[in-house]
C-alpha cells in the first residue's frame, strides 16, 4: 500500500531491462519502499545492483511478453508472494528496424505481439488484481510515436498508438475503483533501444522521463509527455494534412 | 467488484484525504448483531474493518478490497445510558462524542477524555485510545472505559473488562480496530458544574521559554495545551502560545451565564465547499501570515478568562471539511512522543522542520502522563508534536525519514491513528510490545479476517519479522 507521500511499498517492472523502466524504478525507490520485482524474459542478464539496500527485497523473475496466456498466472503470483502491488510499470517494448520490417510479415508481427498485445495481457492481468486490492498504479509507457504515425516507424508507431488508445480505455474503465492508469509519452530518448541513430528534436534521457513519470503519479495525472513541450508539437503534427506530413522528416 | 455478495465498493481515504482505496461499504447498526453476523460470514479474503466517521488521518479505516463496516449510529437519536450516581455511561460505539456530549453535558457531565475534534465515534475513540489536553492528569480515553462489547471473527459476542479478558480488553484498547468490532461500551464520566472553562493563556517567545512554562506549571492544571509556530526561525524558534484550564465552577461564571451553567450549544460557523482550487489554499505564505497574525493577536497573559466547551476544547470543529483547504493532494499528520530527558530530539525536530521551508499551520505541542496497560497505546510520559503538512510538499520523504530516525533513537514512537507514512520497521522499534499484542490479537482472529489498508502497510499482523 503506497503511504500518504504517495511511496510505493511495492515495485514491479515488467521489461527488467529497459532503460527507462529501470531509470523509474531508481526514481520510486524510496525509504518506504519494501520489495522491487524486475521481469525480464532474460532475468541473468537483468543488473539490479544500485538497489541493493539493507531491508529491500530485489526478485528477478523470468517474463515473456509474448506468452499472453500465462500473464494472469504471472501476477497472482507476484501478488501472492509479495503481498498488494502498488506501482506497475509496463516498459518492455521493441523498436524494431522498420527497413527490415518493410518486407518481413512474420516480423512485423511479432513487433506487435510484444509492443501491443504482450502489454494489453499483461495490463489486463494487473488491473484485475488492483480491483481486488482496491488501489494500485498501472504506468504504460506509451511514445509520442503513437501520436501521429510516421513512416519511418509504422510498426512499431502503430503499435504505440494501439497501446495508447488501450491504456486512455482502460484507465477509464477504472474509475472509481481505486486503481489508474497513467500514459507516459515520452519523446527520443537517448538510450540502448536507440543507440546509433539520429536524435529527433527535443530529445530526453531515461533519468528525465523517471523525473517526469514519478510526478505524474505523485500527482494523480492521467497523461504526461516527456519533455512537456512534445504536447503541443504533436497537436500541430497530429492536424498536418497528409501530403505534407509525408515529406517532413521527423 | 472486489467482492461477491456485497454492494459495490466505495473509495475511502481518511481525514487527510491521501492515498484513497475502494472497499465495499456495508452499514449496519451496532444493535442488529445478527446482521453483523451475518456479514462476517461472508468475508471475502482480504476481510473486514470497522469505520466510524473516517477520522484519522491515515489508512486505519480503509480495507482496500475488502469491507468496511461503517456502524450507523450517528444519525439517530443515540443509544446513550446514563448511571448518573455511579458517573458512568453506555453507549453504541457507532455514536459520536458530539452526540455524547449534546446528551451529557446539559446533565452536568463531560467525556474523560476530549480530542481536538468531537466528531469521532465512541468505537473509534477506543480503538485509538484518544487523548486530550488532559493526559499529563487523567491519561487516555482509555483509561476510562469500564467495558468493552466486541464482536469477534466468529460473529460470537463478548463482554471484556479490567477482569473479564484483560488481555483482549487492553489490546482492543489503541488497536486499531483489528480485534474485532466494538459495539458498545461503558465510560466514566466526569461530573462538571457549568459548560464553560476557565483558561489562562500565555505567550512563549521560544521553544526553552514554552518547555520550562509548561513543566513547572502543567500540574496546576486539568488542561494544557501549547500551540507552536513552526514556521518561525532564529531566535523566534519555538515561540507559542500556551493554553491551560479547568471546568469553571458556577462561582466562577458571569451572573447572566450562572443562570444556566449547563447550556451547551455546539455549531459549526462554516464549511469548506467541495469546490476548492486542487493545490488548495494553505500554501506558504497564506499560512506564513496566519500563523504571524495569531501569534500577534494571541494575549500576552490572561487569566482566568470563560469560555466555551467548543471553544476551548473544538476550535477547529467550527470549519466543517478544513480538511479540503489542502487541496487535492490532501495533508498528513505528523505525531510522535519523545521521553522527557529527550528534549534536545524535541528541539531538533522543531529546528528541522522550521528551516526545511515546510508550510505548517501550527503545531500542538503537549506534556503526557503515565501510560496505560494497552500495548498500542500512544502515550508514554514525554512531549508529544502533532503537526500538519501538505501532502504535495517537496523533500517530505527525505525529511520524515531524518525526523523518523530521530524520533525512535530518542526512544520515541509515532501515534497510529495520525500514521499514514511509516514504515514497518519504524512502528518495530516504537512499539516494543507488538508481539505481545499480536499474540491476544491472533487469539481472537486466528485466521487474520480483521484487516486495513493500515495494517497491510506496517505488517501488523506479521509476526516474527525482523526491523
Amino acid at each position: 500500500m503506497k503511504n500518504a507521500l504517495g511511496e510505493a511499498q511495492t515495485i514491479v517492472l515488467l521489461g527488467g531491462s529497459s532503460e527507462i523502466g529501470r531509470a523509474v524504478v531508481d526514481a520510486l525507490v524510496s525509504p518506504a519502499t519494501t520489495t522491487v520485482v524486475l521481469a525480464a524474459r532474460r532475468p541473468e542478464a537483468v543488473d539490479a545492483t544500485g538497489l541493493v539496500r539493507d531491508g529491500l527485497i530485489v526478485d528477478i523473475v523470468a517474463f515473456d511478453a509474448t506468452e499472453s496466456t500465462a500473464h494472469q498466472a504471472f501476477i497472482d503470483d507476484l501478488a501472492a508472494r509479495h503481498g498488494d502491488l502498488d506501482v506497475v510499470i509496463v516498459a518492455f517494448g521493441q523498436l524494431g528496424d522498420q527497413r527490415k520490417l518493410d518486407d518481413d510479415a512474420g516480423a512485423a508481427a511479432a513487433i506487435v505481439n510484444v509492443n501491443f498485445t504482450g502489454a494489453v495481457s499483461t495490463s489486463v492481468a494487473v488491473a484485475t488484481q488492483f480491483r481486488r486490492q482496491g488501489h494500485g498504479q498501472l504506468v504504460i509507457l506509451s511514445s509520442v510515436a503513437g501520436e501521429r504515425v510516421r513512416k519511418a516507424n509504422f510498426v512499431y508507431g502503430s503499435s504505440k498508438a494501439g497501446l495508447d488508445g488501450f491504456a486512455q480505455g482502460l484507465g477509464d474503465s477504472l474509475a472509481g475503483t481505486g486503481a489508474s492508469v497513467l500514459i507516459v509519452r515520452p519523446g527520443f530518448v537517448h538510450s540502448a533501444m536507440t543507440k546509433g541513430m539520429k536524435p529527433a528534436p527535443f530529445a530526453t534521457s531515461p533519468e528525465a522521463v523517471a523525473a517526469a513519470t514519478v510526478n505524474a503519479l505523485r500527482a494523480g495525472t492521467r497523461i504526461v509527455w516527456v519533455p512537456g513541450v512534445l504536447r503541443v508539437v504533436f497537436s500541430v503534427f497530429r492536424h498536418l494534412p497528409a501530403p505534407l506530413w509525408r515529406r517532413l522528416k521527423v | 467488484m472486489a467482492t461477491d455478495g456485497f454492494d459495490d465498493t466505495e473509495l475511502l481515504s481518511g481525514w487527510g484525504r491521501t492515498a484513497p482505496s475502494a472497499a465495499s461499504v456495508v452499514h449496519n447498526r451496532a444493535s442488529d448483531r445478527a446482521g453483523l453476523a451475518r456479514v462476517l460470514e461472508h468475508l471475502p479474503p482480504r476481510g473486514a474493518i470497522a469505520r466510524g466517521l473516517g477520522r484519522s488521518y491515515g489508512d486505519s479505516a480503509q480495507n482496500g478490497g475488502g469491507v468496511a463496516i461503517s456502524l450507523d449510529d450517528f444519525g439517530e437519536a443515540p443509544g446513550i445510558t446514563i448511571n448518573a450516581a455511579d458517573s458512568a455511561v453506555t453507549a453504541s460505539a457507532g455514536v459520536s462524542l458530539d452526540h455524547v456530549l449534546n446528551v451529557i453535558v446539559p446533565l452536568g457531565f463531560f467525556v474523560p477524555v476530549s480530542p481536538g475534534t468531537r466528531f469521532v465515534t465512541l468505537g473509534g475513540a477506543i480503538a485509538s485510545d484518544i487523548h486530550g489536553k488532559n493526559h499529563h492528569v487523567d491519561g487516555t480515553f482509555g483509561n476510562h472505559v469500564r467495558a468493552i462489547t466486541l464482536m469477534l471473527a466468529d460473529g460470537s459476542v463478548v463482554e471484556v473488562s479490567r477482569s473479564a479478558d484483560p488481555d483482549v480488553f487492553w489490546a482492543t484498547i489503541g488497536g486499531m480496530g483489528l480485534t474485532g468490532i466494538i459495539l458498545q461500551a461503558t465510560f466514566t464520566v466526569l461530573p462538571i458544574e457549568t459548560s464553560r472553562c476557565t483558561v489562562d493563556t500565555e505567550r512563549a517567545g521560544d521553544l526553552d521559554e514554552l518547555l520550562a512554562l509548561m513543566s513547572a506549571g502543567d500540574d496546576a492544571y486539568r488542561y494544557s495545551v501549547a500551540w507552536i509556530d513552526l514556521m518561525a526561525r532564529g531566535s523566534a524558534l519555538g515561540r507559542s502560545v500556551l493554553t491551560r484550564g479547568d471546568h469553571a465552577r458556577v462561582d466562577e461564571l458571569a451572573p447572566k451565564q450562572a443562570a444556566f451553567p449547563l447550556e451547551y450549544r455546539a455549531g459549526q460557523l462554516v464549511s469548506v465547499p467541495p469546490m476548492i482550487p486542487p493545490r488548495g489554499l494553505l500554501n506558504h505564505a497564506s499560512v506564513a501570515a496566519f500563523n504571524e497574525f495569531w501569534f500577534r493577536t494571541s494575549p500576552k497573559r490572561r487569566i482566568g478568562h470563560v469560555v466555551t466547551i467548543p471553544k476551548f476544547f473544538h476550535p477547529l470543529d467550527a470549519i466543517g471539511h478544513w480538511n479540503r483547504l489542502y487541496g487535492r493532494r490532501g495533508f498528513l499528520q505528523y505525531q510522535f512522543v519523545v521521553p522527557f530527558g529527550e528534549e534536545a530530539a524535541l528541539r531538533h525536530v522543531v529546528e528541522r522542520l522550521a528551516d526545511s521551508g515546510t508550510t505548517s499551520f501550527l503545531a500542538v505541542l503537549k506534556r503526557f502522563g503515565a501510560a496505560n496497560p494497552a500495548p498500542l497505546s500512544f502515550p508514554k510520559p514525554g512531549w508529544t508534536l502533532a503537526l500538519d503538512i501538505p501532502g504535495a510538499a517537496n523533500g517530505l520523504v527525505g525529511l520524515l525519514t531524518e525526523l523518523d530516525n530521530v524520533v525512535l533513537g530518542a526512544g520515541g514512537r509515532h501515534y497510529l491513528a495520525k500514521d499514514s507514512a511509516t514504515t514497518p520497521a519504524a512502528i518495530r522499534r516504537g512499539y516494543p510490545r507488538l508481539a505481545e499484542w499480536q499474540a491476544v490479537r491472533d487469539r481472537v482472529d486466528p485466521q487474520h479476517r480483521w484487516a486495513s489498508d493500515q495494517s497491510r502497510r506496517l505488517h501488523l499482523m506479521e509476526r516474527n519479522e525482523i526491523s
